[in-house]
């Protein structure tokens, strides 16, 4: 099972790569929400991925059996999900806002902040 | 895959029984004292005149809390507190210690010092897009960062000061803003994913999150291949936030666009966290890997430094010729941090303490040059020594100071590191050093002359604007830290060399986490 979900999380992470050395914004975003998929996963995996093994300690015992699954990777994923989810939302709308404003979602011309042709320094006076 | 192992637990032992001390609540009240301020500021949405006369009182206070968890924890050596009932490596701890108390005071007075100038720059407009909860939700997270013990939580801190530095940013949506905005957010998520990739990693492989704990397991020879690996994903994602040699791109490209209070807030606070985190993890925790990446950093370091400074060089725009600075500054802390000695550590600690302080004033000086000038550009500035003598050299002494020249704040780091560097024959590191100050000082030798010396031409002489008090003071307070430092380092020397010990040999930091050795089996 852990395979599985390791190669998956390799795909996402070479999905989400290549997406984000895209030029175009639209596409970046794309890559970082597979991006922050990728890294869920890899957390979840982290916690062994088992079946049929409730996370209950039995009676008698202290522990909880070995090989079920450890429940505080998936606590940290919820953690993670809600703050990449609110990460993205936001990212979302100030893409779409410099989309209406510099009038491009190509980063390539995104020069307002640093203009192509800057004044030298001045050499003397 | 790890899990924590399956000895026989004695739950009591990890259960907190006792009611916690009094003073031990100063370790959270710093991070309690801005979320709950940051909260009642956005409360008051509707009140924006009161804002700045609470976020004031409030920053001075937070000022007051820091400075005494400091003194307490350098009499008293570190100290940890634990969240509900659960004891360390289960629960979640607030662990302080020297370099933790020590970061988390400088960015109080850093904030103190931002906060006061924002009263008289920040508009109307400004306080309604809300300058003031942005600031003390930033402290948070920045505070949060500092104080502490639990990696995941590291992160979240993270989180919390990238989300407030995202509004302050765009404080105003300048089509600039924007362009900026868009750039910094992008690399910063993807540099604080990295980070949370590299805590997937490690609980996979220790099972624990808790610093202390992390630790003691990683100094246990054993699995030196994974934890290489992690190292280095560390080392990436901070250089990322620090704004280290490759990936320091972001950083001129967005800290000249918003309110100069904004960029003077970011360059004393964001980076500085980057550089504290990677102190943090890979002096404190990995140990072994530090050196194994040492040559790697100790590279990055000089790119970072001459990059930084041949990029100050070629800027005709103050501001983002100090986002250049700032690059340049983070270059020399990186280099104490390759050398990993006790001095270079040091050095490299208090070059940080003082590059907070200075690079803040420094950019509060630009914006009060550009209210007296008419102008951010070198082209059009000048006249100013004729305007304002005073003023003229208070600018000299914080030049001075980023040059790294006595008997300002700057020289004594530099002199730590150049003698570190060279005892450990590392030439070419305290090579680059010198080298950097070198090319700093025509830096600011030339904005002195173009700016203040150079009289102003007349066709572009627009009327200066006076500098108003709420300008002066933070500018004066930060500056006579400044020449206080340059003139009496013996103190934070000192203190600066015991939290660089504190982080060699942390035995200190883990028996304040697992008072009773709990956590050695």
């Amino acid at each position: 099972m852990e395979a599985v979900f390791a190669t998956l999380v390799g795909l996402f992470f070479a999905a989400a790569i290549y997406l984000m050395l895209s030029k175009f914004s639209i596409r970046i975003m794309l890559g970082i929400a597979i991006l922050g998929n990728a890294v869920n996963l890899l957390l979840f995996t982290a916690g062994r991925v088992t079946r049929e093994v409730p996370p209950i300690i039995p009676a008698g015992a202290d522990t909880l059996n070995a090989d079920a699954a450890n429940p505080l990777p998936q606590a940290l994923i919820l953690t993670a999900i809600v703050i990449s989810f609110s990460f993205l939302a936001f990212l979302l709308v100030l893409t779409y806002r410099a989309y209406q404003d510099l009038k491009t979602d190509n980063t390539g011309k995104m020069r307002i902040a640093e203009p192509e042709e800057r004044p030298v320094p001045p050499l003397g006076y | 895959m790890a899990a924590p192992s399956n000895t026989a637990a004695d739950l009591s032992a990890a259960l907190v029984t006792a009611p916690m001390q009094v003073d031990h609540w100063l370790v959270i009240l710093p991070v309690a004292l801005c979320i709950g301020l940051g909260a009642i500021l956005m409360m008051l949405r509707d009140r924006t005149a009161m804002h700045g006369w609470i976020a004031v009182p409030g920053l001075a206070l937070l000022v007051l809390i820091d400075a005494a968890l400091l003194y307490k924890v350098a009499n008293e050596g570190p100290l940890t507190m634990v969240m509900g009932r659960w004891l360390p490596p289960f629960g979640i701890a607030f662990s302080v210690d020297l370099l933790g108390a020590i970061m988390a005071l400088a960015a109080a007075i850093v904030a103190l010092a931002a906060s006061l100038h924002a009263l008289g720059e920040i508009t109307t407009s400004g306080r309604r897009y809300g300058f003031f909860p942005f600031l003390m939700l930033l402290l948070a997270g920045v505070s949060g960062a500092f104080l502490t013990g639990d990696i995941f939580n590291l992160y979240v801190w993270f989180e919390v000061l990238l989300i407030s530095s995202f509004g302050l940013l765009i404080l105003g949506s300048e089509r600039e803003q924007i362009d900026g905005a868009l750039k910094y957010a992008v690399l910063n998520l993807i540099a604080t994913t990295l980070f949370l990739v590299s805590v997937g990693y490690l609980y996979a492989v220790f099972g624990t999150l808790n610093m202390a704990d992390i630790a003691m397991k990683a100094r246990v020879p054993g699995n030196a291949a994974p934890l290489m690996t992690l190292a280095g994903l560390f080392l990436l994602a901070f250089g990322m936030k620090a704004a280290a040699f490759p990936v320091n791109f972001w950083l001129p490209a967005s800290y000249h666009t918003p309110r100069i209070t904004v960029s003077a807030l970011f360059a004393g606070l964001l980076t500085k966290v980057g550089i504290y985190a990677l102190i943090r993890v890979l002096v404190m925790l990995f140990p072994i890997e530090r050196a194994g990446l040492g040559p790697i950093t100790a590279i990055v370091a000089v790119a970072t430094m001459l990059a930084g400074a041949l990029g100050a060089l070629g800027e005709s725009d103050v501001r983002r010729l100090l986002g250049y600075v700032v690059i340049s500054g983070i270059g020399t802390i990186l280099a104490g941090v390759a050398l990993g000695s006790a001095s270079g550590l040091s050095g490299a600690i208090f070059y940080a303490l003082h590059s907070m302080v200075l690079m803040t004033a420094l950019y509060l000086l630009a914006g009060q040059a550009a209210r007296l000038g008419g102008s951010f550009s070198l082209a059009a500035l000048g006249g100013l020594y004729r305007q304002s003598g005073w003023f003229a050299g208070l600018s000299l002494v914080l030049f001075f100071a980023a040059c790294g020249l006595p008997p300002f704040s700057g020289f004594w780091p530099k002199v730590i590191l150049v003698k570190a560097a060279l005892d450990m024959g590392a030439w070419w590191i305290a090579a680059a050093i010198l080298l950097t100050g070198f090319l700093t000082t025509i830096v600011f030798g030339r904005i002195f002359l173009l700016a203040y010396w150079r009289p102003k031409s007349a066709q572009d002489a627009a009327a200066p604007q006076p500098i108003a008090w709420q300008a002066h003071l933070p500018l004066a307070a930060l500056a006579a830290l400044v020449i206080g430092f340059g003139l009496f380092p013996e103190r934070l020397l000192h203190l600066t060399q015991l939290a660089a010990a504190g982080l060699d040999d942390p035995s200190a930091y883990l028996y304040s986490v697992f008072p009773g050795g709990a956590g050695t089996q």
